[in-house]
C-alpha cells in the first residue's frame, strides 16, 4: 500500500490536479472494506486520477469481487465464531484423540482431543490478526522507509541499508527470546510488534531497490525536469510503478507471519494458550502427521485459503495500478 | 556506459569470490560408512554439554561414555540394578562412617597404567576440588574435608585435598565421612566416582580431547560435535567384556532423524525413540523395540515459599489437583505406554526391596473428578482461581503433557480456565526462575536417579534445603525420618524409615507424582541382545551384532 | 565506481561494531546461563561461583564486550559451553551451510525465475494456476512437514538418498535439503519474477524488440527477463542471510550441522561466545550481499550508476 504523505501537497493543489488526487487517496484507504462503494462515480467529473482509474477497475474485476468476499467472510468469522461454530474450542477430551471425522465433528480430533472444526474457526480471529496487522505494519514502515532511501539516495540510504543489515544479523529465535519472554501481556499485540520489527527490512530492501529502478525511467526524469516536487514524483509516479514486488513479497509474507506466530509459541515466547490459532494448531499437528494427517489439513487449508484471498486481491490491486493494461 | 561495466566486473569478481569459498569447503566421497567388518554398531547420540570428565558430567550423552569406557568400584547390574563390586575387593565399615576400602589387583587403563588406590583417591581429589569447577563435586560432599576444599559460602578454598580421604596401600585406601551414611558403598557405582589415570593429570588438555579408562571399551577416534568411534579394548581384565567390535556414536541433531536413519538402515540403534512416532514403532520395528523402566520420575512441584501455596488447607487443593489428572489416560495417549502412572515418589527399579512401594500414594493419585472437585473446594479453591503450569519449551515434548494435564484438570473441575500451561523460553530461564524463587504455581519437576536408593529419590528433593528441593518444600517430621534412616545399618529397616518419610511427604502433597519414565529404543536387525539399563542407557558391552 | 565500493567497505565497520554490541548485549539480557549449564539439579553456589568467573561472566557487561572485541581482533572468538573453540566450531558449520545455501539459491533462481516466467508470460493459464496452487501449498504446509515427508518417502520408503546427512555434507547429499530450504523463498521468486514480467511485457521496449524481428527467446532473455530482475535479485540478497542463518528446521530433519543449528543451541544455552561470533560472520555476509545487490542493479540497469 502506498503511503501519502501529506503535508508538501499542498504545494501542487495549485495545480488542479491535487484535490483529485486528495479524494481518490482517501477512496484508496477505503478500497478494501467497502467494495461498491457511494464514491464510485464521483470523480468523473473531475480529469481522472491513476487512482481513481484503478478504483474503477478493481470494481468490475471479479477476482477482486471473490477475493474480498472472502477476505469479508473471515473477518465476520473472526468476529463471531460462534456464528458458524457452536463448540468450545478448549473443550477437549483426551480419549478421543486423533480420531477422525464422524458426526457433528467433520473434521475430526486432534492430538489432545479438541473439536478440530470449532478450533480452526476460532483460530481465525488471532491468525488473521496477526498476518493483516503485521503485513500491513511491515509493508507501511519497510515500503516508505524503502522507497524513501532509494529515492534520495545518498547519506540518508547510506544509513538506512546499513540499519538494515544490522536488523537482518538478528535471529529470529534470539531476537524473540529476548523481545517477547519480557512481556507479560498474552495478546496478539507484541507478537505482530514483534514481526514488525524484524520484518522491515525486508520489504525496506525490495521498496527501495524498486524505487532505483522506478526513478530511472523517461517519464520519470520528463516530470522532474518539468520542475515536479519530490512528493509528486514519487506519489504521482514512482509509487504507481515500485508497488508491485511490494505487493507480491507482502501478500505471501501474509502467510508466512501466520506461522511465525506458531514457531514463536513453539519457542515458548508467543502466544500462550489459552489462544487458539491455525499457526499454534499447524505446528501441534505437525509431529502427528504419519499418523493423523487430518489434524494439518484444516488449519492448514484454512491459511492457504487466506493467503490465496490476499495473493487475489494483491494481483487485483496491482493490475488496477499497471497503467500498460490500459 | 563506463561506469556499469565497471560494475560489472566488480560484482562479478565479488560472485567469483563467493563460490570459490563456497566450492573450496571440500568435496570429499562420503566416506563415514562403517558398517562392515561386522562387529561394529552404530549408535544414536547428542553432543555432550560439558567436557566428558567423570566428575563434570551431568547429563546422559556423556554418561553414555562414561558407562563405556570407565568401572568403577562398584556397578549397577543392568537389569535389577543393585549395586555389585567390580573393581572393589572389599568395603568395610563397622561404623557406617569410617570405610576401607580395597581394590582389585590385576586392573589397567587402557594407555596401560594400573588401577590403584591412587587412581581413586586423586580423581576423587580432583572432582571435588572447587577450582576444577566440577559440576558433580557435591557427592563427594558426605566425605570429610569436602567443606575445606569446596567451601560453599564462595570463601576460598583452604585444602587441595580432602582430608577424610587417605590411600593406605597400593591397593587399599580408606574414606571418611562427616555423617553417618550406611549405603555410601551403594553409590560408588556412580560415574564421577571413577579412578582416573595419571595421564589425566599430566596432561589433561590431550585427555580430554581423547579420554582414557578402564572400561571394556576404549575411544579410538573423537570428533566432537559429529561422532565418537569406540572400539572393544582387547586387554580389559573384567568379566563383562565387550562382545561386539565397537560402538560408533553418531551425533544427530533430532532424535526424529535418528530414527528415520534407523528405519533406512543407516543406524543401528536409537535410545530415544521420538514421542511422534511410538505409535508407529509396531509397524516400522516389528518386535525391534524395548520400552523398560528407568530410574526417572516426573513431577509437578509447587512453590512453598509463596504463602498462597503454603497455608493451611492447600494440602487439600493439591491433593485435589493429583486427582484431577488422569494418567492413566495420558501415558496411554500422549506417551504411548512409555510413562507409567506413578503411585509413589521412587521408581519400580529399586525393586520392592530397594524401597519402591506400588500404591504407597493411595488415593490420592488416584483420578476422580468427584472428589478432587470437593477436595479443591474444601482448600478453599485454586490460588488466584486458576493454575499456570510452568515448563520450558525449548527441550523435551513437555508442551503436550502440560497441555493435557490442563485439559484434564480443567474437566474434572468444569472450568475452560482452571489451568493453563505457561511455557518459559530457555531452560536456563526456567532454572532462574525456579532459583529465584519466582514461580507462581506449579512447574515441571523431574528427576533421574544418580544411584538405585531410594534415599537418593527423597533426601536430595525434599530435605529441607536439598540441593535438589526446588519448591523448597520443609518439614520436620520428614528431615528426622530421613535422618533416622541414614543412621539405619540394616537396609531392610533404612528403607522402611524411609517409606515412612514418603507417607509424610503424601498426607502434605509435597509434590504430586505424575509418572515414571521409561527408557525406548529400537534397533536394527543386525543386533540382538539389546537392553537399557536403569539409567536407560543401552547396555553396549552386551549387544551381539550379526 | 571503485570509490563507491571503498566507501561501502568502510561502512562496514560501524555496522560490525552495532550489531555486535546488539547481538552481545541481547545475549546477555537473556540472563544467567548457568544455571542452565547444571541440568535440573542445581548446581552448588560455589561452582556456580567459579563457572561464572571462568567464562568472565563476573564482570560488568561493556567489559565483558570489550574483552571480547578485543580477542576478536586477534582472531580469538571465544570457548563454546562445551569446550570447544568457537573458530573451530564456525570453521565445521559454515562450509557445510554454505554449501547448503548455495544449493538453495541455485533452486530459487533456476527454478524460481522459471516458472515465473512461464507463469508471467501466461497469466491466468492452467500453468498460471497450478503453480499458484503449488505456491499456496508451499506457504502454509510447514518446512517441518515437507522436509519430514521427503525424508520419509525419498530415504525410507523408495530409497533414493539418505535420510540424514553425513558430516561431509556433500553437494549431492544437500540436493533435497536444499530443495526444502529454499521452497518458501521460490515461492517468493516465482511471483516476483511472475509479476515483474507480466508488467514489462507491455513495455515499449519490449513491443520494439518484437516488432524489429526479435527471435523470441532473445527477447526474453535480453529484454524483458533483465529488466525484470531487479527485484527479485534484491530479494534473493536478503534471503542469504535467512538462508544461511535460519535454516534451523531444515538442519534438523536432516542431521547437519551448520550454522542454523549452531546458532541455536548457542541461543538456547546462552552462548554468548558461539552466538556473537556467528552472527558476526553472518553481519559479514549480509554486507557483501547487499553491496553484491547493489552493484547487479548496475549491471542490470545500465541506468543507474554510483559514483
Amino acid at each position: 500500500m502506498p503511503e501519502q504523505p501529506h503535508e508538501p501537497e499542498g504545494a501542487i493543489a495549485a495545480t488542479g490536479m491535487g484535490g483529485a488526487m486528495d479524494l481518490a487517496t482517501s477512496e484508496g484507504a477505503t478500497l478494501e472494506k467497502t467494495p461498491g462503494g457511494p464514491q464510485g462515480t464521483g470523480p468523473s467529473e473531475k480529469p481522472r486520477s491513476l487512482w481513481s482509474d484503478a478504483w474503477r477497475d478493481l470494481r468490475r474485476n471479479p477476482v477482486f469481487i471473490i477475493s474480498a468476499l472472502v477476505i469479508l467472510f473471515l473477518v465476520v468469522i473472526s468476529l463471531w465464531p460462534s456464528l458458524i461454530a457452536s463448540g468450545n474450542p478448549l473443550k477437549c477430551d483426551l480419549a478421543k484423540a486423533q480420531e477422525g471425522s464422524q458426526p457433528g465433528h467433520p473434521f475430526g480430533y486432534d492430538g489432545q482431543g479438541c473439536d478440530v472444526y470449532t478450533r480452526t474457526v476460532y483460530g481465525a480471529r488471532t491468525s488473521v490478526t496477526v498476518g493483516v496487522c503485521a503485513t500491513l505494519g511491515v509493508a507501511l514502515l519497510g515500503s516508505v522507509l524503502g522507497g524513501l532511501a532509494g529515492f534520495f539516495g545518498g547519506f540518508w540510504d547510506s544509513v538506512l541499508s546499513r540499519i538494515t543489515d544490522v536488523f537482518f544479523a538478528i535471529p529470529v529465535v534470539l531476537g524473540g527470546l529476548v523481545l517477547l519472554s519480557v512481556v507479560t501481556s498474552n495478546t496478539v499485540w507484541p507478537v505482530i510488534g514483534f514481526m514488525v520489527l524484524l520484518g522491515w527490512p525486508q520489504i525496506s530492501r525490495i521498496a527501495r531497490g524498486s524505487v532505483i529502478t522506478a526513478k530511472q525511467n523517461d517519464y520519470v526524469q520528463a516530470a522532474r525536469a518539468l520542475g515536479a516536487s519530490n512528493s509528486r514524483l514519487l506519489l504521482r509516479h514512482i509509487t504507481p510503478n515500485a508497488v508491485a514486488p511490494v505487493i507480491v513479497v507482502a501478500t505471501i509474507a501474509l502467510g508466512t507471519y501466520i506461522s511465525l506466530e506458531a514457531t514463536l509459541s513453539y519457542l515458548g515466547v508467543g502466544l500462550k494458550p489459552p489462544t487458539v490459532s491455525w499457526g499454534i494448531d499447524i505446528s501441534a499437528a505437525s509431529a502427528y502427521i504419519r499418523n493423523a494427517p487430518h489434524m494439518l489439513l484444516w488449519p492448514a487449508g484454512a491459511l492457504a485459503l487466506t493467503v490465496l484471498a490476499f495473493i487475489m486481491l494483491g494481483d487485483a490491486v496491482r493490475d488496477a495500478l499497471d497503467p500498460k493494461l490500459r | 556506459m563506463r561506469g556499469a561495466t565497471h560494475a560489472k566486473w566488480a560484482a562479478c569478481a565479488a560472485a567469483v569470490a563467493l563460490a570459490a569459498t563456497a566450492c573450496g569447503g571440500g568435496d570429499s566421497d562420503s566416506g563415514g560408512g562403517s558398517a562392515d567388518g561386522g562387529a561394529v554398531l552404530s549408535s544414536s547420540w547428542g553432543d555432550p554439554q560439558n567436557p566428558l570428565e567423570p566428575a563434570n558430567t551431568n547429563e546422559v550423552q556423556g554418561g553414555k561414555v562414561l558407562d563405556m569406557i570407565f568401572r568403577s568400584l562398584k556397578k549397577y547390574d543392568p537389569e535389577t540394578g543393585e549395586a555389585e563390586d567390580m573393581l572393589a575387593e572389599k568395603i568395610e565399615t563397622s561404623d557406617s562412617q569410617n570405610f576401607t576400602i580395597t581394590v582389585k589387583s590385576g586392573w589397567t587403563f587402557s594407555n596401560g597404567e594400573k588401577v590403584t588406590a591412587k587412581s581413586f583417591v586423586d580423581a576423587w581429589n580432583y572432582g571435588a576440588s572447587l577450582k576444577n569447577n566440577q559440576k558433580n563435586a557435591y557427592f563427594f560432599g558426605y566425605i570429610e574435608g569436602y567443606d575445606k576444599t569446596h567451601p560453599d559460602d564462595g570463601s576460598k578454598q583452604t585444602a587441595e585435598t580432602l582430608s577424610g580421604l587417605k590411600a593406605t596401600g597400593d591397593n587399599t585406601f580408606t574414606v571418611k565421612l562427616s555423617q553417618k551414611f550406611s549405603t555410601f558403598p551403594d553409590t560408588l557405582g556412580y560415574p564421577a566416582y571413577a579412578p582416573l589415570p595419571q595421564a589425566f593429570f599430566d596432561d589433561h588438555a590431550a585427555w580430554v580431547a581423547k579420554p582414557v579408562g578402564n572400561g571394556p571399551y576404549a575411544i579410538d577416534s573423537y570428533t566432537k560435535g559429529s561422532q565418537m568411534a569406540l572400539k572393544k579394548w582387547d586387554g580389559y581384565p573384567g568379566e563383562d567384556k565387550a562382545q561386539n567390535g565397537g560402538v560408533t556414536l553418531k551425533v544427530y541433531t533430532d532424535n526424529n532423524t535418528a530414527y528415520t536413519d534407523l528405519m533406512a538402515g543407516n543406524l543401528d540403534l536409537v535410545d530415544d525413540v521420538p514421542a511422534a512416532q511410538l505409535k508407529n514403532v509396531k509397524s516400522d520395528l516389528g518386535d525391534r523395540y524395548i520400552n523398560t523402566p528407568a530410574g526417572i520420575i516426573q513431577t509437578l512441584a509447587f512453590p512453598f515459599y509463596d504463602s498462597a501455596w503454603n497455608k493451611d488447607g492447600m494440602e487439600k487443593v493439591r491433593t485435589g489437583l493429583s486427582r484431577a489428572i488422569n494418567r492413566d489416560q495420558i501415558t496411554e495417549t500422549i506417551f504411548q505406554k512409555t510413562r507409567t502412572p506413578a503411585t509413589d515418589w521412587t521408581s519400580p527399579v529399586l525393586g520392592e526391596e530397594g524401597g519402591f512401594k506400588d500404591g504407597l500414594c493411595g488415593d490420592a493419585c488416584e483420578y476422580d473428578a468427584d472428589a478432587a472437585k470437593k477436595l479443591i473446594e474444601e482448600g478453599g479453591g485454586l490460588p488466584g482461581g486458576g493454575i499456570k503450569i510452568t515448563y520450558n519449551a525449548d527441550t523435551g515434548s513437555h508442551k503436550q503433557w502440560v497441555d493435557a494435564v490442563c485439559n484434564s484438570i480443567n474437566n474434572a473441575l468444569d472450568n475452560d480456565k482452571a489451568c493453563v500451561g505457561n511455557p518459559v523460553g530457555t531452560f536456563a530461564d526456567f532454572r532462574n526462575q525456579i532459583t529465584d524463587k519466582k514461580m507462581s504455581g506449579p512447574f515441571r519437576a523431574g528427576w533421574q536417579m544418580d544411584y538405585p536408593l531410594i534415599q537418593n529419590f527423597l533426601q536430595p528433593l525434599y530435605y529441607t534445603n536439598a540441593s535438589s528441593n526446588d519448591g523448597k518444600w520443609t518439614n520436620k517430621d520428614f528431615d528426622k525420618l530421613v535422618d533416622e534412616a541414614n543412621a539405619e545399618t540394616d537396609t531392610a529397616k533404612a528403607v522402611e524409615k524411609f517409606q515412612d518419610a514418603e507417607e509424610v511427604l503424601r498426607d502434605n502433597m509435597g509434590a504430586i507424582p505424575l509418572w515414571y519414565q521409561n527408557g525406548s529404543a529400537g534397533y536394527s536387525e543386525r543386533l540382538s541382545n539389546v537392553k537399557l539399563n536403569p539409567f536407560s542407557v543401552p547396555v553396549y558391552n552386551e549387544i551381539k551384532v550379526s | 565506481m571503485g570509490r563507491y565500493v571503498a566507501r561501502r567497505l568502510l561502512q562496514m565497520i560501524p555496522v560490525f561494531i552495532g550489531a555486535t554490541l546488539l547481538i552481545f548485549l541481547m545475549v546477555n539480557v537473556m540472563g544467567d546461563p548457568i544455571a542452565g549449564l547444571c541440568g535440573d539439579k542445581q548446581c552448588d553456589a560455589a561452582t556456580a561461583a567459579q563457572l561464572k568467573k571462568e567464562f568472565g561472566l563476573d564482570k560488568p557487561v561493556w567489559q565483558q564486550y570489550l574483552t571480547y572485541m578485543g580477542n576478536v581482533f586477534t582472531g580469538d572468538f571465544g570457548t563454546a559451553f562445551n569446550g570447544q573453540k568457537v573458530t573451530e566450531l564456525m570453521s565445521t558449520a559454515f562450509p557445510v551451510t554454505i554449501r547448503l545455501t548455495v544449493v538453495a539459491i541455485v533452486f530459487e533462481i533456476v527454478i524460481g525465475i522459471s516458472l515465473g516466467v512461464v507463469t508471467g508470460l501466461r497469466r491466468g493459464r492452467p500453468v498460471d494456476t497450478s503453480v499458484l496452487l503449488l505456491t499456496l501449498v508451499v506457504i502454509s504446509i510447514p518446512t517441518f512437514v515437507t522436509g519430514l515427508l521427503l525424508q520419509l518417502l525419498l530415504g525410507v520408503e523408495w530409497g533414493w538418498i539418505k535420510p540424514s546427512v553425513s558430516t561431509d555434507a556433500t553437494f549431492s547429499e544437500l540436493i533435497v535439503p536444499g530443495l526444502v530450504l529454499a521452497s518458501v523463498s521460490l515461492a517468493y521468486v516465482t511471483r516476483l519474477t511472475r509479476t515483474s514480467i507480466a508488467e514489462n511485457r507491455r513495455s515499449d521496449y519490449v513491443r520494439t524488440a518484437v516488432a524489429k524481428g526479435l527471435p523470441r527467446r532473445r527477447v526474453i532473455t535480453r529484454h524483458l527477463l533483465r529488466n525484470s530482475l531487479i527485484p527479485v535479485v534484491t530479494f534473493i540478497g536478503t534471503d542469504i542471510g535467512a538462508l544461511m542463518g535460519g535454516a534451523i528446521v531444515t538442519e534438523r530433519i536432516f542431521n547437519i550441522h551448520g550454522v542454523g543449528y549452531q546458532l541455536y543451541q548457542g541461543i538456547l544455552r546462552q552462548n554468548t561466545q558461539t552466538v556473537v561470533g556467528f552472527v558476526t560472520v553472518l553481519v559479514l555476509v549480509f554486507l557483501v550481499a547487499n553491496l553484491l545487490v547493489d552493484l547487479l542493479y548496475a549491471v542490470l540497469d545500465p541506468r543507474i550508476r554510483y559514483a
